[in-house]
């Protein structure tokens, strides 16, 4: 391998480096003109009205829109049709947008929007999930399984209580995640226009243009055949850019009615309010173990506070759910999951999507386990470990699994066995794992189409451009595109041109999202270019009169491999081909394998192939004022193969940093407004000042192990690497503090104050802990009964549960 | 040049010069991303208003190329992971220039010091600290157009699976 697994620079390095990568805002067309969003005051309200004729008299304005103009709803899952571009008949959140003005630059739209009239009808404040739980009305949405649940979920696979019952311990602990965002440091912002064919074109930050593109067909009412989406590369993602957004919906309508481009680009505090970050999760493991720390069952329930929208919260509800298994072998699983709308930000996928919070409890758990059971941490891990080739429980199918060697290789490199339970008071090591998927098996709307396409052109000239839907949100797909691309090809990466993320250019992707495109567009791309070298074969085979399986495609050469110096060069190779074939194109496709779950609820888990990763952190912490300082982190994380190992050590270490920030800092988090005032709900700190997220000074030094198994179902054997090494940090960073300082803090962000609060606790004699006391009352549905497959069961579920839901669930394979 | 006298050094950068290198994040000076040069100190651009650099010199990170050939920054974040989606990066860039510009040849810690008013989500910092250093270590290190075809050659592969190795070695060339 001449390209793959070699430390290199990126393809698109240089533009990045030289500020020329064009991000969304960065685009300048002539008679352009900027569009703003009014956005509600008030949580939850009707609107009686809206005037916006001040608006429209303003000098320099051009356009006021309202959800008028907007009739017709849209959302990222076929289940979940409910948001409107602007307001229709009512505010659901504080930032749900209202009106757009559009104007001759964006200082007298923003001048305009004070001009707009709006008269609303305060409703009740859904403010936490309690207060959904205890009231049905009025309901947030129309839909939805009872009131204000938006979903309500119980499967179950095996006899759990039965296996609990006979455990000889079962451990019972209830924990809290608190909701964070993104906060990618690029602004969501999108420019739409006419083309001269009358048709329209976006340029947006988007993770998905192709839902994008599915979602404006819809919602304008077009045929998604004169629509263009073009997703700009992504100034970070992390997932909050994977929905289609209400502002590329506007600015699509404005730039169609005005004939001119139209740009909107939002304000930090804007993106606060789009989130589709990370949803709070309160949760409940129920789980029985041997005495020797094999697990018998386990009982999994979690609350998801969802926000105003749907979103993708139907797939992140059954995610907290999902991936329990795959880590660990669990016999007998119940999973109950539930969740409620609230007036606040939507919530959505963020990295890891759904699973950091229930893996945070799951790993935490564990922690507890050992120590009762007076068994290493890490040595009850490699005892429970998930066996190769597995198909589990709740019918996941996993393939290589590295966990065993992750471990054995972070607790060598942190030298844990003489650290753990062995440092000076105040100062920790904890230890957690993950599994993670490497995209998603089932698409976000059902068909039986390929996930990801690659076409290739191959040019006279010797270079080659590949074409992919994919998108550049800065994790490096355009650099693995052609890297695979030039890999098989034997031509050097800097020869081919990728074109990305474009509806009209590009062969459909569904997008960066469930860690889905290196495995999905890695395995296109290499069909593509072993077919392109295929018909480079059969024409420098007649031409030189060797066998087509002694050539050799290197170092922008083709040639005998018996006798190197016999060849052509990869330029005259297609000037060979194109006098044999004519014009030369090749494309490639990847469907994932059928998943095993037949059941309802069963499309979201199953994936190609799972990665693992495991995780040290030291803590060192302040038992007077609870400041905790983490020095260093050590990860390893099976990635199958490594493709670019500078790409792929980048997406390692940013994924501890995020998790860091999550577990130490971060929170989206609201508050009452004084009566006096509105008291409305608010978002407690829209601002990168006041949203703490770790910077130079935070970040520890991170050693990073990776486990290089090739997986047969990954392009060169790779597996994921954007999202789950950050699943294990979290809980590491809770057990390290358990290590440092004897007491339990079973929420995050863990924070000085929850220590001090934790320590005073076990001073006084409660229990050492800080974190969620107790778990609501669930009118849980009839579980969905699926025996696992050491019970005879074939992946179908033996019942047909009431209630679990009107909505079809199996096509939310999606992750962020 | 003219411009609106309200506009910030940003917007006169991005709008009226369409020098869009810059970038920004929050508007508000709490991100790092709109940072340049004003007379060689890091300014936020954002927060410093257009008409008050007359007379002085702004450096962005179109200005960091010189003659075609990249800043050994540029070349160093390029090639060691610093950029990944690259939206943060002119800021890095620019502030880190300063250093060097300040320091021949600065530790770690005033390597974090001088960058901790810049926030990259994407990287974990780790890769930025690195090529900071790899430039200190070597400030010739403009890279040959032969690297482009042998990417190995700008640095041992062992060293980037290894990063304390690559510190040390970048360390000890000091």
């Amino acid at each position: 391998m001449k390209i793959i697994g070699v430390p290199r620079r990126r393809v698109d390095g240089r533009a990045k480096v030289t500020g020329q990568t064009k991000f969304a805002d960065d685009l300048m067309l002539p008679r352009m003109v900027h569009c703003k969003l009014l956005r509600s005051t008030l949580p939850h309200a009707r609107i009686v009205g809206i005037d916006v004729s001040r608006a429209l008299a303003h000098p320099g304005v051009y356009l006021a829109l309202t959800g008028r103009d907007f009739p017709i709803p849209y959302g990222i899952l076929p289940v979940s049709q409910d948001e409107h571009a602007l307001a229709v008949d009512r505010v659901r959140f504080v930032g749900d947008p209202v009106a757009a003005v559009i104007a001759r630059d964006e200082l007298t739209a923003f001048e305009a929007l004070d001009l707009i009239d709006v008269e609303y009808e305060p409703l009740r404040t859904f403010s936490s999930p309690d207060d959904s739980l205890a009231y049905d009305e009025p309901r947030i949405h129309d839909y939805g399984d009872a009131g204000n649940i938006h979903k309500i979920v119980s499967l179950k696979f095996g006899d759990v209580d039965q296996a609990l019952a006979v455990s000889d311990h079962v451990f019972d602990d209830i924990f809290f995640y608190q909701g964070n965002t993104h906060l990618p440091i690029e602004q969501h912002a999108a420019v739409a226009a006419k083309d001269p064919d009358g048709k329209l074109v976006l340029w947006s930050s988007t993770q998905t243009p192709h839902y994008v593109h599915r979602a404006l067909a819809k919602a304008l009412a077009m045929p998604a055949a004169h629509i263009r989406v073009i997703a700009t590369p992504n100034g970070g993602g992390f997932g909050g850019k994977s929905d289609p957004f209400n502002h590329e919906v506007v600015v699509s309508r404005a730039a169609l009615l005005l004939d001119r481009p139209v740009k909107i680009c939002l304000t930090r505090e804007e993106v606060f309010y789009c989130h589709r970050g990370r949803h709070p999760v309160l949760m409940r493991f129920r789980t029985g173990v041997k005495r020797d720390g094999t697990i018998t069952g386990m009982h999994v329930q979690t609350v998801l506070d969802g926000g105003a929208y749907g979103s993708y919260g139907v797939a992140s509800t059954f995610y907290t759910g999902a991936l329990q298994t795959v880590t660990y072998h669990i016999p007998t699983y119940h999973f109950q999951g539930c969740r409620v709308f609230t007036n606040k930000p939507p919530c959505g996928p963020k990295r890891g999507h759904g699973t950091p919070q229930s893996r945070f409890g799951q790993e935490i758990q564990l922690d507890k386990i050992a120590e009762r059971l007076s068994l290493d941490p890490a040595t009850l891990r490699l005892r429970i470990v998930e066996q190769p080739d597995t198909l589990t429980a709740n019918y996941l199918r996993v393939g290589t699994i590295g966990l065993a060697e992750c471990i054995r290789r972070v607790t060598a490199a942190a030298d844990w066995a003489s650290t753990f339970r062995k440092l000076p008071y105040g100062h920790g090591v904890g230890i957690a794992c993950s599994s993670y998927l490497s995209g998603a098996g089932l698409p976000i709307y059902y068909n039986d189409m390929p996930h990801s396409g690659v076409q290739l052109k191959l040019d006279r000239s010797g270079g080659v451009t590949a074409f992919c839907g994919a998108t550049e949100i800065g994790q490096g797909s355009d650099d693995v595109l052609v890297g695979c691309v030039a890999e098989v090809l034997g031509i050097d990466p800097i020869d081919i041109r990728a074109v990305t993320g474009d509806t009209d250019l590009t062969p459909v992707d569904l997008g960066s999202y469930s860690s889905r495109v290196t495995l999905m567009m890695g395995n296109a791309a290499i069909q593509a270019a072993e077919r392109a070298r295929d018909l480079l074969a059969d024409a420098v085979s007649k031409k030189l009169s060797v066998p087509k399986d002694r050539l050799v495609f290197a170092d922008r050469r083709v040639f005998d491999t018996e006798n190197p110096s016999t060849g052509v060069t990869f330029a005259e190779a297609v000037c060979l081909a194109e006098t044999m074939f004519g014009t030369l194109g090749t494309a490639g496709s990847y469907t994932p394998p059928r998943s095993a779950a037949k059941f309802k609820g069963g499309g979201v888990g199953p994936s190609p192939t799972y990665s693992y990763s495991a995780a040290i952190v030291e803590v060192e912490v302040d038992a007077s004022t609870g400041w905790i300082h983490v020095p260093r982190v050590w990860i390893a994380h099976d990635i199958g193969r490594s493709l670019n190992p500078t790409l792929v050590r980048g997406q390692v270490e940013g994924s501890v940093y995020m998790a860091l920030g999550e577990a130490l800092m971060e929170e989206q988090v609201f508050r009452r407004l004084p009566p006096k005032l509105s008291h409305a709900l608010v978002h407690k700190f829209p601002s990168m000042l006041e949203y703490k997220s770790p910077t130079t000074l935070d970040m520890p030094e991170v050693m990073t192990e990776l486990v290089e198994n090739p997986d047969p179902r990954g392009p060169f054997g790779a597996k994921e690497v954007g999202q789950g090494p950050l699943l294990p940090v979290m809980p590491a960073v809770a057990n390290a503090v358990y290590d440092a300082i004897g007491v339990r803090i079973d929420e995050v962000p863990i924070t000085p104050e929850k220590i001090v609060k934790a320590l005073a606790a076990k001073a006084a004699g409660k229990a050492p802990r800080y974190g969620p006391a107790k778990f609501p009352d669930i009118a849980w549905p009839e579980a969905l009964e699926v025996p696992p497959p050491w019970e005879g069961g074939d992946g179908r579920a033996v019942n047909s549960a009431r209630g679990s839901s009107k909505s079809e669930v199996r096509s939310q394979g999606v992750a962020s | 040049m003219a411009f609106a006298p309200y506009k910030t050094l940003l917007e006169v950068l991005r709008e009226d010069l369409n020098l869009c290198g810059t970038k920004h994040g929050c508007e508000l000076g709490e991100c790092g991303a709109c940072a340049v040069l004003l007379d060689g100190q890091p300014v936020l651009s954002c927060l410093v208003l257009g008409v008050d650099c007359d007379g002085r010199r702004v450096t962005t990170v179109e200005g960091l190329v010189t003659d075609g050939r990249l800043h050994p920054l540029q070349e160093t974040f390029a090639d060691l992971g610093a950029a990944q989606c690259g939206y943060c990066t002119p800021g890095f860039l620019v502030t880190a220039k300063a250093l060097l510009d300040e320091h021949a040849s600065p530790t770690r810690d005033q390597i974090r010091e001088a960058l901790s008013g810049c926030l990259c989500r994407c990287t974990g910092y780790q890769q930025i600290f690195e090529a900071v250093e790899a430039a200190i270590a070597n400030p010739q290190s403009v890279r040959n157009p032969q690297s482009v075809r042998n990417p190995q050659s700008v640095r041992n592969p062992q060293s980037i699976r290894n990063p304390q190795s690559a510190i040390r070695n970048a360390r000890e060339a000091l």
